[in-house]
């Protein structure tokens, strides 16, 4: 394994997040705060080990494999959680490492769940909001994928790296160069979201709120600013945010084919058609089954719609506590959570193309039982899938179970109830952020032991990187020159 | 530039990795989506599955925006479909590989035409003639001709005894009083651009431009007699081999060529009357020396395995058979063949290679100057360009002792009109001239890029 070259890239890594860090000292000068200085030292520490680390290491050649481009992921993202939750201690505002180091990947991995009590978060400092809501941002697109289309001739193979960070089960690329790639994925993200901040400017929100709320919902993360989630703004806002999450949750590509004027082939899309769907039977049925607790059917709906699409886009915003939902709508939750939004885009979980190939390669295999000699070729967004797509993507179905079994098994040591350890295991490993009972939307992970919290960033970990990069990071084989 | 190549065979890739080293952005379209796979790993490209000449393939892969299409496919006929199609769809340029001999007459022009080809490139016929310059000038590695065929260069290794070893660029100036240019010179993998204080030795491979005639009295100072190969035996019944025994034909030589296919031995003696046809394997020596190997003045071996051509070549060499020449199409292996001691070796895939990305890079600057052709040597390292100077060349008219060009760069000939001048301080460039340049930068495409 090409070693020096993933020290280097994580060295590079590290300087750009101390770059990044730069942003929340900013916010605290404007705010005339004192966490300025817990980012500015955050920044040097960062500078200091990432230059060390870059060069320190003098690669013999910039060739990478796959396997290194899977070992870089890893690596740059527990670094940057490490480097990332350094202002959390600093600033005495999350004093526990623990807790600081939770709480950090919960925002770079896009989850959303949060240890901090509703008290806790109303007192804490704007700077400190603006850097949790900030990781959602830099984490929703993912850091390498904007430093491939930054740095330049960082490496002839870079597209093992986008390949690793990017999460689905087909990574193509939207136009030849990785570099031109990873810039037009970038500028579509950075359009969208100003779009958002100027819908909810136009909703009456300042602009740090606007913008807080928009590096949560960009990212697919959840991260609010105040302890009731969206719950107290207008509806106005709450409905701009359901379209955003939406948006956000739609695979990328679509949105330069749009660029491009292919509309035809971006309408197409079936993963598009059958997301869209699932949103609205869920909605529809939660809707029905909640219709009494509101006031009438409008609001009902914008609630309905809300949680759905905070949910299944993997965000975690909630505008009321659907803990107190009837269990139809909540187990109706747990399955989105699973399920997740598309390919290619900000948002975690299982991902709708892997359950539509799926779905199609077990009824090939039914309909192999009544034809055992049928010859069917399987075909997902009208082109054939190979064998090997088809089986990674069974093979993901078999990891992804027994790691949410693993963290299951895990955290159960904490004696916390059944509903409660399995939706706080779903939810943070399909980065959503709030679960049910005592993780619901009002409630927060803090109880939860030191230990318990380490297994819960792991999730959230693979559950952001889609499961290989840490497994493969964390095991003596890689490592070893055998 | 957007640039699709069609076909991601050897040549077809071999044309992918060049044209990825000059910054293009290129579009791969093969039917195996193993190969695709594959392809867009190695190389920062785009990979699209699906059929050349199918109107949605070429449309996914953007053609419309496309100011170049390769298609390099197997099939003539579906090289040609793929490039019609392409430039009707708004491919600016198409360039198709089409290499039956049966097209390869008079109708390709009309033919060219019709499709609105840019080019019509036949790798076989290109090997063909290298092989057969090649033969013309014994112990030769390389031999390029540039615009009017009076001014070549040639590529040779300096022999255990030779009679520059240990002379200065200057003292072998003023001791053989021969107009030429040492350009370049590649000793252990180290590739220099000369200057007058710059010492030869033995096992050097130098690089020299100069007119034909010159050329001559070079080979006659290194004391490889220039005699014209007259018995020459080929191996492997390839289109190269028709290409080339026919070139031989014409020019009077006796060709021998051995090949295994019985099928391929008949067609081969029905249209090629005046050659000796052998039926047999080329492998067994037996059978090499029963022909008589000892008293050939060239051995080629162009069979379809690499493996094969080098190590007979090397059996060839041990006979004592004045000029071996070897056909190799993977890189690995030329270098591995350079080291047991064959120095003329043909690499197919490379000369196409280099015929695109001078292309490209043609289209890419048409403006100041214009890049009539383009040489890779010393096995990519250096690049040997003609330029035609335009007459908004900023450099024209300065005297070359007032220009400060590059350090790894240097003009190595003019031709103006009918005449060829190999520059001195005194003489400058004038618009419509054609200079060439020897370099070491890499993606050289504007004649105003040489001067610092």
């Amino acid at each position: 394994m090409n070693k020096a070259m993933v020290f280097k890239i994580t060295g590079i890594i590290l300087q750009i997040e101390a770059l990044l860090l730069l942003l929340p000292a900013l916010v605290s000068i404007i705010y005339r705060e004192s966490t300025v200085w817990s980012y500015l030292i955050a920044a040097g520490l960062a500078a200091i080990f990432g230059t060390l680390l870059r060069f320190v290491t003098k690669p013999k050649n910039t060739l990478i494999y796959a396997k290194e481009g899977l070992v870089i992921v890893a690596l740059c993202w527990v670094f940057m959680s490490l480097f990332g939750c350094l202002p959390f201690i600093i600033s005495r505002d999350i004093p526990n490492f623990f807790n600081a180091f939770f709480e950090t990947v919960s925002g770079f991995t896009t989850t959303g769940a949060s240890i901090l009590t509703g008290a806790q978060l109303d007192a804490m400092a704007k700077g400190n909001l603006f850097w949790r809501s900030f990781t959602h941002w830099i984490g929703g697109m993912g850091v390498l994928v904007f430093v491939t289309a930054v740095i330049p001739n960082m490496s002839d193979r870079s597209i093992h790296i986008i390949k690793a960070e990017m999460p689905g089960p087909i990574v193509g690329k939207l136009v030849p160069k990785v570099k031109d790639t990873s810039r037009v994925l970038y500028l579509i993200y950075i359009l969208l979201t100003f779009a958002q901040i100027i819908f909810l400017l136009c909703g009456g929100l300042d602009l740090f709120e606007s913008s807080v709320l928009s590096f949560g919902t960009a990212g697919t993360g959840g991260f609010a600013i105040k302890s009731t989630s969206i719950a107290d703004y207008s509806p106005y806002i709450q409905w701009v945010i359901t379209v955003f999450m939406l948006i956000f949750g739609i695979n990328f590509n679509l949105y330069y084919l749009f660029l491009i004027r292919r509309f035809k082939n971006a309408l197409k899309s079936e993963e598009l058609w059958v997301y869209l769907s699932i949103f609205a039977v869920s909605t529809g049925i939660i809707t029905y089954n909640v219709l009494g607790s509101f006031n009438g059917f409008s609001e009902a709906l914008r609630h309905s719609a809300f949680q759905v699409s905070s949910i299944m886009t993997t965000t975690g915003f909630s505008t009321t506590d659907f803990n107190l939902w009837p269990a139809l709508c909540k187990t109706l939750l747990i399955i989105i959570m699973l399920i997740g939004a598309c390919a290619g885009s900000t948002a975690g979980g299982f991902k709708v193309s892997r359950i539509i190939i799926l779905a199609k390669t077990l009824k090939k295999e039914c309909q192999r039982l009544i034809h055992p000699r049928s010859i069917r070729t399987i075909k997902f967004e009208g082109k054939a899938l190979d064998t090997v797509t088809r089986h990674s993507v069974a093979a993901y179905l078999a990891i992804y179970v027994l790691v949410l079994l693993s963290v299951f098994l895990l955290i159960s040591v904490d004696n916390m109830s059944m509903e409660t350890n399995f939706s706080a295991t779903v939810a943070c490993f399909n980065n959503i952020g709030p679960g049910l009972d005592g993780v619901g939307p009002m409630s927060c992970y803090a109880d939860y032991s030191a230990f318990s919290k380490i297994v819960l960033s792991f999730a959230m970990l693979m559950g952001r990187l889609e499961i290989y990069p840490i497994l493969l990071a964390f095991s003596l084989k890689t490592w070893s020159k055998k | 530039m957007k640039i699709i190549v069609v076909g991601c065979g050897k040549i077809g890739t071999n044309i992918i990795g060049e044209l990825v080293k000059e910054n293009h952005d290129v579009v791969a379209i093969d039917k195996s989506p193993a190969i695709i796979e594959e392809i867009t790993t190695i190389y920062d490209v785009m990979g699209v599955v699906g059929n050349g000449a199918d109107c949605e393939t070429l449309e996914e892969a953007g053609v419309d925006e496309a100011e170049l299409l390769i298609s390099v496919t197997d099939s003539d006929e579906m090289n040609m479909l793929s490039c019609f199609l392409a430039g009707k769809m708004g491919a600016s340029h198409t360039i198709a590989r089409i290499r039956n001999p049966e097209y390869n007459d008079k109708s390709l022009g009309f033919m060219k035409e019709q499709l609105s080809l840019s080019m019509a490139i036949n790798p076989e016929l290109n090997a063909a003639r290298e092989l057969y310059r090649l033969l013309k000038l014994p112990s030769a590695a390389k031999i390029e001709t540039f615009s009017g065929r009076n001014f070549e260069m040639v590529e040779i290794k300096l022999k255990a005894d030779s009679a520059l070893d240990g002379l200065s660029l200057i003292e072998f100036r003023k001791k053989y009083q021969i107009n030429l240019l040492i350009c370049v010179v590649k000793r252990d993998d180290e590739v220099y651009i000369p200057d007058g204080n710059f010492v030869l030795k033995s096992g050097d491979r130098i690089c020299v431009t100069a007119r034909p005639a010159e050329i001559m009295n070079f080979f006659k100072i290194l004391g490889t007699p220039r005699k014209r190969s007259k018995n020459i035996m080929i191996l492997g019944a390839s289109k190269t081999a028709f290409y080339l025994a026919k070139m031989l034909l014409d020019a009077g030589s006796n060709v021998k060529i051995i090949d295994l296919d019985g099928e391929k031995c008949a067609q081969f003696s029905e249209s090629l009357p005046n050659a000796v046809i052998i039926h047999g394997d080329g492998a067994r020596q037996e059978l090499l020396l029963e022909e008589g190997i000892q008293n050939t003045d060239a051995f080629i071996s162009l069979t379809g395995m690499d493996e094969e051509n080098i190590l007979i070549s090397y059996f060839a060499a041990s006979q004592n058979v004045p000029q071996v020449i070897t056909k190799a199409n993977r890189e690995e292996f030329v270098a591995m063949a350079q080291r047991l001691g064959l120095d003329t070796i043909v690499t197919p895939k490379k000369l196409i290679s280099d015929v695109m990305v001078s292309y490209a890079r043609g289209l890419q600057n048409s403006l100041g100057s214009k890049i009539e052709t383009l040489y890779k040597i010393m096995d990519g390292n250096a690049e040997l360009l003609e330029f035609i100077a335009q007459s908004d060349c900023s450099l024209n008219g300065i005297a070359f002792k007032d220009l400060k060009i590059k350090k790894s760069t240097r003009i190595a000939g003019i031709i103006r009109g009918r005449k060829t001048i190999i520059p001195s301080g005194e003489d400058c460039m004038l618009s419509g001239d054609k200079v060439i340049v020897v370099t070491a930068i890499k993606g050289l495409d504007d004649l105003n890029d040489i001067a610092e």
